[in-house]
């Protein structure tokens, strides 16, 4: 008897049922991710744009009285470096420059990128093998050397680090685009545009690329991590942006000679790094649970 | 017959693929008059698909070679195919439209019914934004979609096979075309749905005046709706002429064979089909392609090029020797029994 219930028709609706609800709770969960890297790169946006309301002293006056003052000491939250200098006042304008690169470098190059890698997809042929030769051979170099070859022909600066990151990280986005891409045109929606008559330029941007964006949306906020890495990996290295100019990487680089008898100097930017570094990831895996489910 | 609309000359596409050159398209002729309804009838893989993309120039030119000759009529003798690709564009999206096999995916994804129809309405004639949503409206009412209005936000994935079709019917008649493709329209639909669009189309067709090229594995389909029909083997037209004179005086085998398949009526018992499947189209011999599956071959038909002959009959021809013996010809009957 209870064989006959288990395959009622009702009983399969309700099991049905609560799959479902199990899968928008899931789905739930996953907006919570996005929403909360969301919330948390806000926050880093906003105390970094609203620096000069949140602390009134310059990032580069100089407190001669106290130097390397530990956090929690008065007039300094969290202490001062070894000329003296506000870290925190450090940290919020140093910010800028960081979620500069982050979204400047990055945007610049998931545009070039992805134009690129959809020209090299949907024409083929010599266009493809050219443009993916290119491609390779910006591949074939450790990135890190290619950049700090760049920054050394170009001089130290950030612009040129901003230069750097834009001639040599577009490759990714151009790879992962072309693959989308070829993939996306044997489809029978790109056929069914063309017998319509459609130009090129109109089928690559208004029907391939938003069937084949959030691959190259999702990686781009991996990549943007990986920008502010760079950027502080640069200015660990004396490359990007030049003292007395506050960058997180710079800090680091600066506070490690202090790092056994005062470890704020270099811990706390580092802190703001991975801060940004989990808002970007949250958004990126966010993104992609949503983008990917929103398919279908 | 009318006034031709558009004549294909010895249309030939090769394929290159790894195992060597498929020949998909082997000189094929063909001409659709206007307002006519022309069949082409033949099994998967007998070129109709590829006949009906080199006509709309849509062949890569990178894996396909064609030669041959596509006339539009209207634009004067030149081929269309030698035209420059901005050229043969502007013509796909003004006076020739093709709908597809599958309609589940020949619409994108990411995009509203209605964004789509819009766009093809725009994309060759100037409109302002009022006036190509309600062209795209009136469309997707004359092609029987209900609530028009709440359907154009809908997209690809809310409406069923037999609405997609619809939908893309409107997309293609959007820019009221001379001649519509229709690549098995109604393949992948159920058979009562597949009744409703084939009503559509002709509904359509007469009412729009233009012509229509009805393509399909299904002989039933195509005696139906067709006026004229072309049937196709191993990328070769076996035969040609008007839907009764195909039905009631078959004068290619493979035709013949065609008919016999078709269930009877109240007929019962074990469905009749060719034995054998269609040839390779790399390194096709000369002769008769169907000889390996034909009853009636003899030695003649291999070796020797074939041509279409006259049958006698008007505007009727086939590609066979025997052409005078197969309505005639008992072996299929026998080999029912056997």
């Amino acid at each position: 008897m209870s064989q006959a219930w288990a395959t009622h028709p009702s009983q399969l609706l309700l099991r049905a049922a609560e799959r479902g609800a199990r899968r928008s709770r899931s789905t739930g969960r996953r907006r919570l991710v996005l929403i909360s890297g969301l919330v948390m790169l806000g926050i880093a946006i906003i105390a970094i744009l609203g620096a000069p309301l949140i602390v009134s002293k310059s990032p580069t006056a100089i407190d001669v009285l106290h130097p390397l003052a530990p956090p929690l000491t008065s007039g300094h939250l969290v202490g001062t470096d070894q000329y003296g200098r506000d870290i925190l006042a450090r940290i919020l304008y140093g910010g800028r420059i960081d979620l500069a690169i982050a979204f400047g470098a990055t945007s610049v190059t998931l545009v070039f990128g992805t134009v690129v890698g959809l020209i090299a997809g949907y024409f083929g042929g010599w266009v493809d093998s050219l443009l993916m030769r290119i491609v390779d051979l910006f591949f074939a170099f450790p990135f890190l050397v290619l950049i700090i070859a760049i920054i050394a022909m170009l001089g130290p600066s950030i612009f040129n680090m901003f230069v750097a990151i834009w001639i040599t990280s577009w490759v990714s986005y151009a790879r992962i685009m072309r693959a989308q891409t070829v993939v996306a045109k044997k489809q029978q929606y790109v056929l069914a545009a063309r017998t319509l008559g459609y130009g090129r330029a109109r089928i690559m941007l208004r029907h391939i690329l938003p069937n084949t964006a959030s691959a190259v949306i999702i990686f781009s906020m991996v990549d943007a991590i990986g920008n502010i890495i760079l950027a502080a990996s640069l200015g660990f290295l004396g490359l990007g942006a030049q003292p007395p100019t506050p960058e997180w990487g710079t800090m680091i680089s600066d506070g490690q000679n202090y790092i056994l008898s005062s470890w704020w100097l270099a811990t706390l930017p580092g802190v703001a790094i991975v801060f940004v570094g989990v808002a970007f990831s949250l958004i990126g895996d966010g993104l992609a649970d949503l983008l990917r489910s929103g398919d279908r | 017959m009318a006034d031709p609309l558009l004549t294909a000359r010895d249309l030939h596409t090769y394929l290159a693929t790894g195992q060597g050159v498929v020949r998909a398209v082997d000189g094929v002729s063909l001409t659709v008059a206007e307002a006519e309804v022309l069949g082409i009838v033949g099994e998967s893989g007998c070129g109709k698909t590829v006949t009906c993309r080199t006509i709309m120039g849509l062949m890569s030119r990178r894996t396909a070679y064609s030669s041959g000759q596509v006339i539009y009529h209207p634009r004067g003798g030149d081929s269309i195919l030698d035209l420059p690709q901005r050229e043969l564009q502007k013509l796909r999206g003004t006076q020739l439209a093709m709908i597809f096999q599958d309609p589940m995916t020949a619409l994108n994804p990411v995009t509203s019914i209605g964004s789509q129809l819009t766009e093809a309405v725009t994309a060759h004639a100037r409109l302002t934004r009022q006036q190509a949503h309600d062209r795209a409206v009136e469309l997707l009412t004359r092609v029987g979609i209900p609530a028009p209005e709440r359907r154009m936000h809908d997209y690809p994935f809310q409406f069923s096979g037999g609405m997609l079709q619809r939908a893309l019917i409107a997309i293609a008649l959007a820019s009221s075309p001379r001649l519509l493709l229709a690549d098995e329209p109604t393949t992948s639909l159920d058979v009562i749905i597949q009744d409703q669009i084939l009503s559509l189309l002709l509904e359509l067709q007469r009412d729009t005046g233009m012509s229509m090229i009805l393509v399909s594995h299904d002989l039933a389909v195509i005696t139906e709706v067709c006026e004229r029909i072309i049937v196709m083997y191993g990328g070769q037209v076996v035969e040609e002429g008007d839907t009764a004179t195909i039905i009631t005086a078959p004068s290619d085998p493979y035709t013949k064979a065609l008919l016999e398949a078709l269930p009877q009526g109240g007929h019962r018992g074990a469905l009749r089909s060719i034995p054998g499947a269609p040839p390779s189209l790399i390194d096709t011999p000369a002769g008769c392609r169907f000889v390996p599956r034909c009853p009636l071959a003899m030695h003649e038909c291999t070796g020797w090029v074939t041509e279409l002959v006259e049958t006698g009959r008007p505007g009727h021809r086939a590609r066979c020797w025997r052409h005078h013996e197969v309505g005639r010809a008992r072996v299929w009957q026998a080999s029912d029994s056997a």
